[in-house]
């Protein structure tokens, strides 16, 4: 069966790189297709806002 | 002595950029001690713990960043605090024009995205994760703290919707060539791996790549997948996507033993893959051995190994190649250097100290050492018997996991910095009673770029304490890593016996060394 991680196999990797910035170097100097995410904390660290805004959205 | 600290408010930078900046202020003269993190209730019980308490630290939030000094002076407190603008320079450097701050914000940019790399700290990993897989997108989670029962939740939501989550605490992969996390520099071919042991799978791909092979693709699982509580959802899924997938020719799996139901449930997984399977389970053998036969599901070639070593030798055998037979006996040259340096070595000269960045290599280390009658203790031992009451504290023959938690919690993994196995190995050398001391060093994107040269001091230091006491310490190394590498294999080899190591392509042969050294065969 044609699943989304079976195509990933066999696609250029399109990735999308949330935390550490070491990684999606590596990936650039691998040719790969990145954008970087600059994380933070969900509304400033709260995770019960944090949870209110996910079910918001 | 004097202490002082500083918070910024809604200034938020990633753990590993942090690391380097406390890196460069605990070398200002006069520093005692430094911290440069983020104020996560984890952060500032660390910060509790080297004395620094006040109600802001309390009141800091997980995107406030706060550097704690203890120096000789207020002075050199007062300076370091003053000139925090030019330590996080590089940051302010490094940033882009327009930052994205949420996955939300990555998708906007990248809609085609097929895969999310994810290291945030742990308590929110789960969240970010589960947003990518509910968005389509394949994870790769590199962080670790996810509780498992959130890990459950996550895989069975990924297998759902077929897609995957290579984790949590997922150090490494390789997806068409691509190196995620840590990996390395590896050509593509026939031989497909998933790996629940993250250095175990950079060992077996390195060493397919050395042997002039190629990987399809490396899988990780993270460490617990194959537990009874998660049932090996990743690697069932991993191993589905590898039978089909028309460049793999045989799918190798290394990991420590699974649970027993999940084990199960592998063996009749295999017995029905139409593509031969290399069980590799580190650890366990007499369990195993009884059920070796569904790892040959007939025609195919296929077997259970017990160390990587073997496995790749098997993988590659599987694909119609002919592997290096694996040395059983000491070469000639091993043999010599067994009597050299034997006869170095003081009368009281007879234990071994293991310090490991590889959690695999420490785990696989104490196995080969169990099987040669050599029983070593640990703080991530084989069996709970031979705990080391504190993971500072060696006894008699010790192997030290430095990747564990312990040594880990708000510092740089020894993969990237080598500050604390430099100082343990110089601390191992007073021991009169040490005379093999076994390290590792490992390659590849991600990790330190020069691992040896930041050890190299204190391997010669080590050595001429062993000396000034009238012995000699035998150093015993291994290099996990491909000509591909960026840190120059070859140069990191060179480097490893000019400061007086013996070095192995392999930890598993490393570790063989040894048990000839302490045994005298």
């Amino acid at each position: 069966m044609l699943t989304p991680f079976v195509e990933l196999l066999d696609s250029p990797i399109v990735a999308i790189n949330l935390g550490l910035k070491m990684f999606a170097e590596s990936l650039e100097s691998q040719g790969v297709e990145v954008c970087q995410v600059d994380w933070v904390p969900p509304a400033g660290g709260d995770e019960e806002l944090a949870d209110l805004l996910d079910k918001l959205m | 002595m004097a202490s002082g600290f500083l918070i910024r408010k809604n200034q938020y930078y990633d753990s590993v950029f942090l690391m380097g900046v406390n890196r460069r202020i605990s070398e200002v003269k006069g520093v005692q001690q430094s911290a440069v993190l983020m104020g996560s209730q984890a952060n500032k019980e660390l910060l509790a713990a080297i004395g620094i308490r006040d109600a802001q630290i309390d009141a800091a939030q997980p995107n406030d960043l706060v550097v704690a000094i203890v120096a000789e002076t207020p002075q050199i407190v007062e300076d370091v605090l003053g000139r925090l603008d030019e330590w996080l320079q590089p940051a302010v450097e490094g940033a882009p024009v327009s930052a994205r701050r949420s996955l939300e914000d990555g998708l906007a940019s990248k809609p085609n995205a097929n895969l999310a790399v994810i290291s945030v700290p742990g308590e929110y990993a789960a969240r970010e994760a589960r947003k990518a897989l509910e968005a389509g997108l394949n994870v790769f989670l590199f962080s670790s703290n996810v509780p498992i029962e959130e890990e459950l939740r996550l895989k069975e939501l990924a297998a759902r919707r077929g897609l995957i989550v290579m984790g949590p605490d997922c150090g490494t992969g390789l997806i068409g060539g691509v190196g995620l996390g840590f990996a390395n520099a590896v050509r593509r071919g026939p031989i497909g791996v998933i790996g629940a042991a993250g250095t175990g799978l950079q060992e077996f791909t390195c060493q397919v790549h050395n042997a002039g092979y190629g990987i399809s693709h490396a899988i990780g699982t993270g460490s617990r997948d194959l537990s009874d509580q998660i049932g090996g959802i990743t690697a069932l899924t991993a191993l589905d996507a590898l039978e089909n997938d028309p460049q793999t020719r045989v799918i190798a799996i290394i990991s420590k033993p699974p649970g027993t139901r999940t084990l199960e449930r592998l063996i009749e997984r295999f017995k029905g893959c139409r593509k031969p399977i290399i069980g590799c389970f580190l650890g366990v053998r007499g369990n195993l051995t009884d059920s070796a036969t569904a790892f040959r599901p007939a025609p195919h070639i296929g077997g259970q190994a017990s160390t990587i070593d073997e496995a790749v030798q098997l993988a590659i055998a599987a694909v119609g190649g002919e592997p290096a037979a694996l040395p059983t006996l000491p070469s000639a040259e091993e043999q010599e250097w067994v009597v050299r340096e034997k006869a170095g070595w003081a009368p009281g000269q007879r234990y071994l100290r293991g310090l490991f960045a590889g959690g695999t290599f420490c785990y696989q280390t104490q196995q080969i050492l169990q099987d040669a009658g050599i029983p070593a203790h640990s703080n991530a031992p084989l069996v709970q018997a031979r705990a080391l009451a504190h993971p500072d504290q060696s006894r008699e023959h010790t192997v030290v996991d430095m990747g564990d938690e312990y040594y880990t919690t708000g510092r740089p993994h020894p993969m990237i910095d080598g500050t604390l196995r430099r100082q343990r190995i110089v601390a191992e050398s007073r021991d009169p009673q040490v005379a093999v001391l076994l390290l590792d060093f490992i390659l590849g994107y991600g990790a330190s770029m020069d691992p040896v040269g930041e050890l190299y001091n204190a391997i010669v230091e080590a050595q001429q304490t062993a000396r000034r006491r009238g012995g000699a310490l035998t150093v015993v190394a291994s290099i996990c890593g491909t000509d591909g590498d960026p840190q120059d294999l070859a140069l990191q080899t060179r480097l490893l016996k000019e400061a007086g190591a013996i070095v192995f392509p392999s930890s598993a042969r490393a570790a063989l060394f040894c048990c000839r050294l302490l045994r005298g065969d």
